[in-house]
């Protein structure tokens, strides 16, 4: 319930600063597990993904997340766990106790869906994206099935640069794709490449420079 | 006629035209029927963006002088954040942008609703004007430096500076006028908006030479024509509601659609420059508040120093 209350302000926070606006394409929200990934330039990445869902389709979608950052004190553990539902994955190898990839395909088995950001780690160099790392692949791997939707989050690396307190009102945008799909027998480094490019290509045009 | 009335009478008169407005559009809709029309969505989503503009102008003018101001503050807010939008703008632009929305704007609106004329027709173009390079360039980011910083001068100019002129038309002390600045931005705002609207209107119905092709397909000398003669007479005949005679309000209007027309045109170039068809998506399918109020903007400022230079004291 409070829980509940606390999303709820959340996202309305996220809507005042950014007017946040959904571009969804041909892709429509549906109730159905999905993998929505995304591009990770700022700590609000996700919150925004997670603003623009219809709210019955919020509610079954958990953010994966790095477990050291949400595990650190017990206001972030709250949060984490209980507000956002998270998906707390290990990223450091040697301190796992569990699979990532088996926590998130079990998630996905639960009804759940899950925002996860391919890149690994917040994007905070010039360049538009980083090169994946393999998780994305070995998801789809494990649970060839489940629809992996790419979703573009404009601007708001703009609102909320890394370190800075006060956002700047810019307007973001949030763009979802069609959904990518591993083929049969598909090697890792080419559906990476392929899942990448769709990203990209929902990237507002480039403005023209002379 | 009290100014109440008066402004009473202008609301119920611009709601006549409004309903007229929107029984012609439903008429096309209908005799449409199923096939799809762009222009006569247009219309309707115009009719409908006029409808709220109305309402809204309406419920400001309630709360008198407190209810314009905070209505053009938030007019401002928004074409701020539009327009700083869709510029480049880089991480060491943070503090300057945060002053610019949380310092310059609500102190811009507030000096003006403190009747302060010696500070709020300076205090962006030259308070602001040092002030937001300083804070840039202690953040020591150079690149692209003079491009950033001229880029956010006109954000606050024009989104900030120019629309608080609509306003600051409150604060004007012209004799035998007192107590009726509301229905002087009324003028301004139907008079510019009208002129809008009648160049659309003359363009769809005779349009054939454009005027500037590149820029802004739509606009031709028909509708230019057209629409500021109509819009001039308008502003004529709605002489009552100012300070001005009847030849006076005509020369006000010229100046204002004309200052309009332009307003359009650069503001159609930056948004050429930018690759963008519309400045926002505020209104579904109508663009955002930089689209309404481009005219405005340019309008504003030149038609509050006239009315000061030659009506007040």
């Amino acid at each position: 319930m409070i829980e509940q209350f606390i999303a709820g302000l959340v996202t309305l926070f996220a809507r005042v600063i950014t007017a946040v606006r959904a571009e969804w394409g041909a892709h429509l929200p549906d109730l159905r597990p999905r993998v929505y990934f995304a591009n990770h330039a700022s700590h609000g990445d996700f919150v925004l993904v997670w603003t623009v869902l219809p709210k019955p389709v919020r509610r079954k979608t958990r953010p994966v997340a790095g477990a050291e950052y949400w595990l650190k004190d017990r206001i972030r553990r709250y949060i984490g766990t209980r507000v956002f539902n998270a998906v707390l994955v290990e990223r450091d190898a040697e301190k796992r106790t569990a699979d990532p990839i088996q926590q998130m395909a079990t998630a996905l088995d639960e009804g759940s869906s899950l925002i996860l950001f391919p890149e690994g780690t917040r994007n905070l160099t010039e360049v538009p994206l980083l090169p994946f790392k393999s998780g994305l692949y070995r998801l789809a791997l494990a649970r060839p099935g489940a629809e992996l939707v790419p979703v573009w989050i404009a601007n708001l690396n703009r609102a909320m640069p890394k370190g800075e307190l006060i956002p700047v009102p810019i307007l973001c945008t949030v763009s979802f794709g069609m959904p990518v799909r591993l083929r049969e027998g598909e090697e890792k480094t080419a559906f990476l490449e392929r899942a990448r490019a769709s990203l990209l290509s929902l990237r507002p045009r480039e403005h023209p420079r002379p | 006629m009290t100014p109440e009335r008066q402004t009473i009478f202008l609301f119920l008169a611009i709601g006549c035209v409004l309903v007229a407005a929107t029984a012609v559009g439903m008429v096309l809709a209908r005799r449409r029927g199923d096939l799809p029309d762009p222009m006569v969505d247009n219309l309707n989503q115009r009719i409908r963006a006029w409808w709220l503009m109305v309402i809204l102008i309406g419920i400001a003018f309630l709360f008198g002088r407190t209810g314009v101001i905070v209505l053009f503050a938030i007019a401002s807010f928004t074409a701020l954040r539009e327009f700083i939008t869709l510029t480049e703008t880089r991480r060491g632009d943070h503090y300057a942008l945060v002053a610019a929305f949380f310092i310059v704007l609500p102190v811009q609106y507030i000096l003006i609703g403190m009747d302060w004329y010696g500070l709020y027709s300076i205090f962006i173009p030259v308070y602001a004007f040092l002030f937001m390079p300083i804070i840039a360039a202690i953040r020591a980011d150079t690149t692209r430096f003079m491009e950033r910083v001229a880029v956010t001068q006109w954000a606050l100019m024009l989104a900030v500076f120019c629309v608080s002129h609509v306003p600051a038309l409150l604060t004007l002390k012209i004799p035998g006028y007192e107590g009726r600045g509301l229905l002087l931005i009324a003028f301004l705002v139907l008079v510019v908006q009208s002129s809008d609207v009648l160049q659309y209107v003359w363009g769809k119905l005779f349009g054939e030479h454009r005027i500037a092709p590149t820029l802004s397909p739509s606009k031709t000398w028909e509708g230019f024509l057209g629409g500021i003669v109509t819009a001039t007479v308008l502003g004529a005949f709605l002489w009552w509601l100012t300070p001005f005679t009847f030849i006076e309000a005509g020369a006000m209007a010229l100046v204002v659609t004309l200052m309009g027309f332009f307003g359009g045109l650069v503001m159609s170039a930056i948004k050429r420059d930018r690759g963008v068809k519309d400045w926002g998506a505020m209104i579904e399918g109508h663009g955002g508040m930089l689209d309404r109020l481009d005219s405005v903007i340019f309008a504003a400022p030149v038609f509050f120093h006239l009315t000061r230079y030659f009506f007040a004291v």
